[in-house]
């Protein structure tokens, strides 16, 4: 114990901090990343879910949508506080509400994932309203969203191509213009990365089942779930973000250490 | 030097022998005394550092071993778990070998090796004589080649000097196999080629393109084709399909759209990055590299960012099978400009 309390100034000891900090806060996400893992009901909804729906539909998303979901009026600019979701689907319903997205806690570039405003019920019964309004995708069937079905080296040759570019090649997020970004993908549940790719939510393309099949889907969230498992193969990932993280660190530890070092070195010894 | 006649103002002695007086005043103060260290009164203290050296010593013997654990001791199997502790121990094991030499000599040399100063004189100073030496010299060089004197020898040295650079340009020149800027010029699209996903080669109807889809896109037989990469790296496009009413099209681009479905180059005119972060609300196409940002429903003018000139458009159309194809090739090169673009 002295030895290690004599060695508190020691250069290497900010380091050996740092570390330590990223460690604990990779696990403590990763745990947080393993909670939301809400399973998609099944589509078949009773009169009585969409008459519920309606309800809740009426009370906590007309405002911006609009009664009957047309979507509200459209301002000079053609901007509108919320468009019409006839046609959008209970996937996009199950999506947004699940998620957090919906309602939207205030106007801004794009909604954020936040803690579910709904219970699963209730997202059950506005998606089965949203759905009885018009076609659109159906939440993904439990079969779609096995992973052990799906391929991962497959799916990962479609990431890159259609999904790298914003969602990075490791699925760890990245920026977009004026404020958007595309979320890390991590911790997102199977049915959710399905019910995004089919309905192509805030300002992601639409990546529909005649662009990428459903089994095809299955594989891309196999080849998520499988990175998401076996991490890094070594050394610290830095959230994955490239040139920005790494750089950092090596601007403020590595060259924190090299002055340190010189000074030391130029030390007189006591 | 007193008198202001003589000189410009700067170099009058007046002011300068006021200062020169006072740096003579100047006492040199010596080196600091010396201060023996803990090591050097202290036997147990020396025989501590003597001990520390040691041990940082051995640290480094043992990083050395754990790099060879980590090599030899560890079978990779399927998982990345293994690979990633061979790693972990590698890395480690490295360090400290290094870390552990280095920090032990120079803590040696701080603690156990003398430290009494050494002063060395600087031996004096013969700027003129110095000076006169090396003119001579200089001058006996030029005298004895005769540089001045032999023009023809003269004059075929700088052609020579001159000439000699040029191999470097040529071989540099070819590090293009190919260098006809042609090559630039033109893709594999052309009438009647069809657009088909990236990367499983499948033709794509245009009722397949729904508003707000993005599709990626490579011409039809790249797949087969022999220079794939070389080929995939000019003709890769993007597909979008927006409300038709949201595009300005231009003249003669008329019948280059289909319905709304647009097709576009997705080679950066910056540097050549792929361009394919879509917006699916604002029409914005994103360049992840240097953000220039193009704006889809200006065919694709740069609206934002250093890219210079507008994403080339595909005209495209569709054949008797509902699929879509191309009608020609790109009308410009696609991705950054180079020197024969014109």
């Amino acid at each position: 114990m002295k030895a290690l309390s004599q060695r508190r100034r020691h250069p290497l000891a900010a380091v050996a901090l740092l570390l330590l900090g990223l460690l604990v806060t990779g696990g403590l996400y990763a745990v947080a990343g393993n909670v939301n893992e809400a399973k998609a009901q099944t589509t078949n909804f009773s009169a009585q879910d969409i008459e519920e729906g309606e309800k809740l539909f009426v009370a906590n998303c007309a405002t911006c949508h609009g009664i009957g979901a047309v979507g509200a009026p459209q301002g000079a600019h053609g901007n509108q506080a919320g468009p019409a979701l006839i046609g959008v689907g209970a996937a996009a319903v199950d999506f947004q509400v699940g998620t957090g997205r919906m309602p939207m806690q205030m106007s801004g570039p794009q909604a954020q994932a936040k803690p579910n405003q709904f219970s699963e019920e209730q997202t059950m019964q506005l998606a089965a309203y949203v759905a009885s309004l018009g076609a659109g995708p159906a939440i993904p069937e439990e079969d779609l969203l096995d992973v052990a079905k799906g391929d991962p080296a497959a799916g990962g040759e479609i990431f890159r191509v259609n999904c790298a570019m914003c969602h990075n090649a490791s699925a760890a997020g990245g920026a977009l213009t004026r404020g958007k970004f595309a979320p890390a993908l991590a911790g997102v549940s199977e049915a959710h990365i399905y019910e995004a790719m089919a309905t192509g939510p805030q300002n992601m393309p639409v990546f529909s089942d005649a662009n990428i099949s459903p089994e095809e889907k299955r594989d891309v969230i196999a080849f998520l779930k499988t990175i998401e498992e076996q991490g890094s193969p070594g050394g610290f990932s830095l959230g994955s973000l490239g040139p920005v993280s790494e750089g950092l660190l090596m601007w403020t530890a590595g060259l924190g250490i090299v002055i340190a070092f010189t000074i030391w070195l130029t030390q007189r010894s006591s | 030097m007193g008198d202001h006649s003589h000189g410009s103002p700067s170099t009058s002695g007046t002011v300068a022998t006021a200062g020169q007086s006072d740096v003579e005043k100047f006492q040199d103060p010596g080196l600091p005394p010396h201060r023996p260290r803990r090591a050097d009164k202290d036997p147990r203290a020396e025989k501590r550092a003597e001990r520390q050296v040691a041990i940082l010593f051995v640290i480094s013997i043992i990083g050395t071993v754990l790099f060879f654990v980590g090599y030899f001791g560890i079978r990779l199997d399927d998982t990345i778990a293994t690979l990633r502790f061979q790693n972990f121990t590698l890395g480690m094991g490295t360090a400290f070998a290094m870390l552990g030499i280095g920090v032990g000599i120079v803590h040696w040399a701080k603690t156990l090796m003398p430290d009494h100063e050494i002063v060395e004189e600087r031996h004096e100073v013969r700027t003129e004589e110095d000076r006169r030496d090396a003119e001579q010299i200089i001058g006996q060089v030029l005298d004895e080649s005769g540089i001045s004197r032999r023009p023809l020898i003269r004059n075929t040295l700088i052609g020579a000097g001159v000439l000699a650079i040029l191999p470097a340009i040529g071989i540099f020149r070819d590090l293009s196999k190919d260098m006809n800027p042609e090559v630039l010029r033109h893709t594999m699209w052309d009438a009647g080629v069809r657009l088909t996903r990236d990367p499983s080669g499948t033709p794509i109807k245009a009722s397949d393109v729904t508003i707000g889809s993005a599709f990626h896109v490579i011409p039809e037989g790249l797949n087969e084709a022999e220079h794939k990469l070389e080929e995939k790296a000019k003709a890769v496009v993007l597909l979008m399909r927006l409300n038709p009413d949201e595009l300005n099209v231009s003249p003669g681009r008329e019948d280059w759209n289909y319905n709304g479905i647009v097709a576009y180059s997705k080679i950066c005119t910056h540097v050549g990055c792929p361009v394919a972060l879509y917006e699916q609300h604002t029409h914005h196409l994103l360049c992840p590299c240097h953000q220039s940002t193009f704006d889809l429903t200006q065919e694709c003018k740069v609206i934002f960012g250093p890219a210079a000139h507008a994403l080339p458009q595909l005209p495209i159309s569709v054949d008797d099978e509902g699929y879509l194809v191309a009608t020609s090739d790109f009308h410009e090169p696609v991705g950054p400009s180079y020197w024969e673009r014109g």
